[in-house]
């Protein structure tokens, strides 16, 4: 992984081994443990059934966190997912059903509107300078408000029919006696391509190259508003997807609190991931095992009876606050190896 | 007499040996400079006299008795101060504050205000200043407060004073009158100890040159022994190969670069015109805010410009450095930290940043062939780096610059823009870099180079362009360069016609 950072490798080592991998293994363990001292305080943890549907929850979040990722290597951020989310998640029921659009279309119109709305973001922030955050935070109030105003207040669905459509989200391969839920494929090989994209990509080098200097990298002739827009424009797109996942799977959404706060469990997925918020550093493997971390602690505190239901937000924020200070532990130690002090 | 010394003193950090016993001693009225290239541990030695590092062996000595510095406040108390590269005052607090910051005179418990400007008053006075004590640091110049940082030493009865590369961000004059009161403290008594790459300011000022290399002592010479190859051969430890200019270098008559009255935002009524031919080398001279730096951006396409850059006699817009590239020029920052370099990436990714798409193809980066260009430059440049996969920020200054030298070169240019090539690093990676861009030059390429050092404009520039407030005043061949003509039409009190 060359276009890791690789800032804290120790020099006698024999194994050399980068701060991003050493973050992606940081996060797996923090993981393994989770899911371990769950499945110790609860007999219905490693069910077949709360497995798959926990693959599920991961599979639907990790979108959003892929998505978040793409803005966070520039060192942008976008606070918008969960309304965005919103929007997407109301229109495609919206269109299909209560404007009787065509299937394929409907999708089309939703992908079309999220990259508008992409493009919008990345146009605002690399063209004109404004403050991501600022950007995206009023986008996170219009897009919601839109929705409401599109479907007015009220909750859409698809009722009893469109099964074939709910199917992309609902329906499951069976592997080797889990039924693997097809949202899984899905972000299975949307991370491929990201990762691929990244890794291999003059576009991938180029955009964790502006993440981690941007001026250096404009002045090296790297086209950095044009990059910077199009990771906008990806984030957006890939929450339209999770947006339409999700309201297939639940078959109904309530514009005033559907994807409330998925921005924020996005941009905590990516973090704990190893995604830098300063941007230039981010590991695909580490995201999907930093959404999924998210998903086990929401089911963790619903199973575990120790746990009240109404501490999810305070357990939640306690592990993320935990797993970023461990990780600039992890930096420090590594820096202080590699200074040799 | 005042004599500070140290005897055998080692210092290591984790596996690298910093300091490897050296003795040193300044006397009272003694300027002594302290030479070497970066990492020959110039800096550890200063660091153990003035108390910021210990040393893990030798002793040191202050007229002749035994002493233990624990901190920089013991050596203070030893008479012993450190005026830092990075000049380390207040800018929100006045001058008087800033002299008494830390050893504020003070009466029932508050401080006294009156004695702090007197004080201060008369430490300024030492040094023949008439700067108002109340005026807050922030309005003084950088050289101002170099004077001011020498006066909170004195005020603190320093009997020696170590200074970093204090000329390192001083103009011309303000470097003068820092010499002045060198000259003038050396008179008195003081003890200095002076770090500097300028061989021109050693010249000047040293009694005696201190020539560390690799942790040891090189060895030494006496002020009527400094001569520039002497000193550089100590500090490289093998003798320069002579350059010789090759002023019948063939050249293209053709313009590999021109410029037809190109003006910048910051100076937009002055226009700039010129053409080079290839393997030609071209330097633009002047004062700082000449407008030297904002022409280069604009030629590159950094900034926005006014007028005409042709390029192997084709036009090319305003749109761009990917443009300017594409067109064949590349550019080299004159900030490496900020502008030239991804500090956290590596080696190769540094390297290959801006020629990436050579590499690839349908945007997939052929990464065998990546490594094997990233390599190759590596090697022809002498860039020491364990691996071309560590980060570049491990690099010394040298080596960081040769890196971004590097991949401006990978982009295979035909015009090459240099903003201040060797700013800030060591005479050995200078004269590399300096050979090889004169290399470049016979090959073929057209090279236009700003410098601030008179030095670096002789030793590569067959032309040099002098710019003044934004305007080109005058063009000189290399045979009518001189350091005076040079700075008189620079600063617009000759006119040329």
């Amino acid at each position: 992984m060359s276009s890791q950072p690789a800032h804290s490798q120790h020099p006698r080592s024999q194994h050399p081994r980068s701060l991003g991998d050493k973050k992606v293994l940081g996060i797996a363990i923090v993981f393994l443990l989770v899911c371990a001292l769950t499945a110790l305080a609860s007999d219905r943890f490693l069910t077949l059934h709360n497995i798959a549907n926990l693959l599920r929850r991961s599979a639907l979040f990790g979108v959003l966190s892929l998505g978040a990722a793409w803005v966070i290597v520039t060192g942008g951020i976008d606070l918008s997912i969960g309304s965005v989310v919103c929007l997407s998640g109301c229109l495609l029921p919206w269109l299909v059903v209560d404007q009787a659009m065509s299937t394929p279309l409907a999708v089309l119109l939703v992908l079309a509107i999220a990259a508008g709305i992409g493009l919008a973001h990345g146009l605002l922030v690399a063209r004109l300078g404004l403050q991501p955050f600022l950007v995206t935070l009023c986008g996170l109030l219009l897009y919601r408000g839109a929705a409401r105003v599109i479907v007015d207040d009220q909750t859409v669905g698809f009722g009893t029919g469109h099964l074939a459509l709910r199917g992309i989200a609902t329906s499951s391969f069976d592997v080797l006696g889990l039924a693997v839920p097809t949202p899984f494929f899905l972000l299975i090989g949307l991370s491929f391509v990201t990762f691929v994209v990244w890794q291999r990509t003059v576009f991938g080098r180029w955009l964790f190259a502006l993440g981690r200097n941007e001026t250096a990298a404009r002045f090296s002739g790297v086209p950095t508003k044009r990059l910077v827009a199009s990771s906008y424009v990806i984030c957006a797109m890939l929450a339209a997807v999770g947006g339409m996942l999700f309201v297939l799977d639940v078959n109904g959404a309530q514009p005033t609190d559907f994807g409330n706060f998925f921005e924020l469990y996005a941009i905590a997925g990516a973090v704990l991931g190893g995604c830098a918020l300063r941007g230039g550093e981010g590991s695909v493997l580490g995201l999907l095992i930093g959404a999924a971390l998210m998903q086990v602690l929401r089911n963790a505190i619903r199973l575990v009876d120790a746990l009240p239901n109404q501490a999810e937000y305070a357990i939640l924020g306690l592990v993320i606050l935990g797993g970023v200070l461990i990780d600039e532990a992890v930096r420090r130690i590594s820096k202080r190896r590699a200074t040799g002090k | 007499m005042t004599e500070l010394q140290a005897i055998g003193v080692a210092k290591r950090f984790g596996g690298i040996r910093a300091l490897d016993g050296v003795d040193f001693h300044v006397r009272g009225g003694e300027l002594v400079a302290v030479c070497g290239e970066n990492g020959a541990g110039k800096s550890t030695l200063m660091k153990i006299l003035a108390g910021i590092h210990r040393p893990d062996a030798g002793r040191l000595a202050m007229d002749g008795v035994g002493i233990e510095l624990e901190s920089v406040r013991s050596a203070q108390s030893h008479g012993i101060a450190l005026i830092h590269q990075e000049l380390e005052l207040c800018d929100n607090l006045t001058v008087a504050e800033n002299v008494g910051l830390g050893d504020e005179p003070r009466r029932c418990g508050f401080v006294d205000r009156r004695r702090l400007e007197e004080t201060a008053r008369i430490a300024l006075a030492r040094l023949g200043l008439e700067i108002e004590p109340r005026t807050p640091l922030g309005e003084l110049t950088i050289g101002h407060r170099q004077m001011v940082e020498i006066a909170k030493a004195l005020a603190r009865r320093a009997r020696v004073l170590i200074l970093d590369e204090p000329t390192s961000s001083l103009s011309r004059a303000e470097a003068d009158r820092l010499f002045e009161v060198l000259d003038g403290l050396r008179a008195e008594g003081t003890a200095i100890v002076y770090i500097s790459h300028r061989l021109s300011e050693i010249r000047r000022l040293a009694d005696r040159v201190v020539v560390l290399r690799d942790g040891r002592l090189a060895g030494t010479l006496g002020h009527d022994e400094i001569e520039v190859d002497r000193l550089l051969t100590l500090m490289i430890g093998e003798p320069l190969a002579a350059h010789v200019r090759d002023t019948s270098r063939a050249r293209g008559d053709e313009a590999a670069l021109s410029l037809e009255n190109v003006s910048t935002s910051s100076w937009p009524r002055a226009t700039v015109s010129f053409s080079i031919a290839r393997g030609e080398i071209l330097g633009i001279a002047g004062l700082v805010g000449a407008g030297r730096t904002e022409l280069m951006r604009a030629i590159y396409g950094i900034d926005p410009r006014e007028g005409v850059v042709r390029v192997d006699g084709v036009a090319v817009p305003s749109a761009g450095p990917r443009a300017m590239q594409r067109a064949g020029v590349a550019f080299l920052p004159e900030d490496r930290k900020f502008e030239g370099l991804l500090l956290e990436g590596s080696v190769l990714d540094n390297l290959t940043l801006s020629a990436l798409p050579r590499w690839s193809r349908f945007g997939f980066v052929d990464r065998a062939a990546c490594g094997r260009a990233a390599a190759s430059m590596i090697d022809e440049l002498r860039i020491k780096c364990e691996r071309a996969e560590r980060p570049v920020g491990e690099l010394s200054g040298g080596n960081q610059q040769k890196v971004v030298l590097g991949k401006a070169l990978l982009q295979d240019p035909k015009v090459l823009l240099l903003d201040e090539p060797t700013r800030g690093i060591d005479v050995g990676a200078k004269q590399e870099i300096w050979t090889r861009i004169r290399g470049l030059a016979d090959q073929g390429l057209a090279v236009v180079f700003v410098s601030s050092e008179f030095e670096e404009l002789s030793a590569l520039a067959d032309r040099v362009a002098v710019l003044c407030r934004g305007s080109l005043v005058a063009m000189l061949s290399h045979t009518e360069l001189d350091e005076t003509t040079l700075l008189d039409l620079a600063a617009g009190t000759r006119i040329r016609a």
